[in-house]
């Protein structure tokens, strides 16, 4: 079992400790729902060194990208990230990533820690054809993601005026005491946030650094439960539930991160041609009527016919509903109520679009 | 450490039962809230429902999990503790008074027979937790 630098601070911390990807990570110290909150009103501290780094680079560095990713990497300006998939010639998805863009020579690759093997190996079983290299650099880098509006002013505390001008979905390499970090302004939360990768031995200096910095803003440690849950309110995939290497991402709503006309890539075609056959089923989102919370697998009805089934499911920690996701047969679907089969008797929910939870802007 | 008192008996499905005249009061133990961490959501059955001997009667959710509470024994229920429908955190905080679940009257007291005692669930439990 893989532990990241920070465990020995997750034990102190009294967090509960699960098996994650391989990984022993912290799932909640305080508690779940309180750990959401905090992302949501100040700010919160994850761990997710587990994530894999995986490096492109060489002269057909960005050629290559391309042809590994759905999104349009042309659009990429240097020190930016984008949002993107790996297909399969199928069009089913192998991972989903962010790339951040160093150079046309230079690319990131930021993977789920399940899938960072198997990227690896996909990558460069793909890249023959290419004047590039493709290193497997996870376990150089620790990641630290702050989340939450405080973000920035806590961050700001270690790093100073310069951190203002990094926008969201960009970054920048910083110098940290003595070492080189890479500051993006990413995350998986819905919040404004950065995520940190550095050389892997630095992760608890920073973390510590961080919890001093932010300790007039309340900030907290987050575990895998609130990245979770912070998540599922957005309406975000997690590989495993909403996505994997079976399903069409058109399906999932992750089209307007697939280019068709931008390029060629691997799973274009078969993407292509589900569309013009037609899309057969939906990932929609519903908040449950009746009592009960909505988990993977169980089932969901319209009428007396079989829909699909959820993918991913909890109780809304900002909006106290029970809340799901899951995808819904195109054929049967219709109207805007479903039922969720829960422990033997069919509950009613609602359809609604994503994402469920709506930051207020004052 | 978790508690486990001595005068219950236990499920290896972690639930704890307790004699109450000729009824059987049925919880989940102070080890398996603290598993499933904050519990948000509790499904019970109502009363004058029948339980069967093994087979789940609720089920307990975190934010992050659901988990099916199993019948210790066979029998109708004769009470629920409705309280812990709208304040299922009572299951985290006093999961062996406040936060008993139902109570019921067993068909055969000797389908009990097999449950363990504090000493044999709490040598379980450690075992359980070093997996």
């Amino acid at each position: 079992m893989n532990r990241t630098s920070l465990y020995p601070i997750h034990k102190e911390l009294g967090a509960k400790i699960v098996e994650f990807a391989g990984w022993e990570m912290p799932v909640q110290y305080e508690g779940i729902r309180e750990e959401h909150r905090v992302v949501r009103n100040s700010a919160g501290l994850f761990d997710v060194s587990h994530m894999g780094e995986i490096f492109v680079t060489g002269p057909e560095a960005k050629a290559f990208t391309q042809w590994m990713t759905t999104n349009d990497v042309a659009a990429v300006k240097d020190f930016q990230a984008q949002y993107t998939l790996l297909c399969n010639p199928g069009g089913g998805v192998v991972d989903d990533v962010i790339i951040y863009k160093l150079s046309d020579d230079e690319f990131m690759f930021c993977v789920n820690a399940s899938n960072t093997d198997k990227d690896y190996e996909w990558i460069k079983a793909e890249s023959g054809g290419f004047n590039v290299s493709v290193d497997n650099r996870s376990r150089e880098y620790s990641q630290i993601a702050i989340q939450g509006p405080d973000s920035g002013k806590i961050l700001g505390k270690l790093l100073g005026e310069e951190l203002s001008g990094v926008g969201r979905f960009r970054f920048k390499p910083f110098q940290w005491r003595g070492m080189e970090m890479i500051v993006a302004r990413t995350g998986y939360t819905g919040e404004d946030g950065y995520e940190i990768f550095l050389p892997w031995d630095g992760g608890p200096a920073l973390w510590e650094s961080l919890t001093d910095a932010g300790h007039d803003y309340g900030i907290k440690p987050c575990g895998l439960g609130a990245r979770d849950t912070l998540r599922i309110e957005m309406g975000y995939p997690l590989y495993g539930h909403e996505i994997d290497e079976h399903i069409n991402p058109l399906e999932a709503g992750l089209g307007r991160y697939i280019k068709l006309e931008s390029g060629d890539f691997l799973g274009r075609d078969a993407l292509k041609k589900s569309l013009e056959k037609g899309l057969t089923q939906k990932l929609a989102g519903f908040v449950m009527v009746e009592r009960g919370i909505p988990r993977q697998g169980y089932a969901i009805y319209n009428g007396g016919s079989l829909l699909g089934s959820v993918t991913s499911g909890t109780l809304s920690p900002s909006l106290d509903k029970s809340i799901g996701m899951g995808y819904l047969k195109s054929e049967a679907a219709g109207g805007n109520k479903v039922r969720i089969e829960i422990r033997g008797t069919a509950r009613e929910a609602d359809i609604v679009n994503f994402p469920f939870y709506k930051k207020v802007v004052n | 450490m978790v508690q486990i008192p001595d005068e219950l008996q236990y499920t290896s499905d972690h639930e704890w039962v307790r004699y109450e005249g000729d009824l059987i009061v049925i919880g989940i133990t102070d080890y398996a809230q603290d598993a499933l961490g904050e519990i948000v959501y509790i499904e019970l059955p109502g009363e004058g429902d029948e339980i069967t001997k093994g087979d789940p009667f609720g089920a307990v959710e975190s934010t992050k999990a659901v988990s099916d509470i199993y019948a210790p024994v066979s029998g109708d229920v004769v009470e629920v503790n409705e309280v812990l429908l709208d304040a299922p955190e009572t299951l985290n905080e006093d999961p062996y008074g406040e936060g008993w679940m139902i109570k019921v009257r067993p068909y055969d007291s000797g389908e009990l027979k097999d449950l363990m005692d504090y000493e044999e669930y709490a040598e379980y439990t450690e075992k359980e937790s070093e997996e």
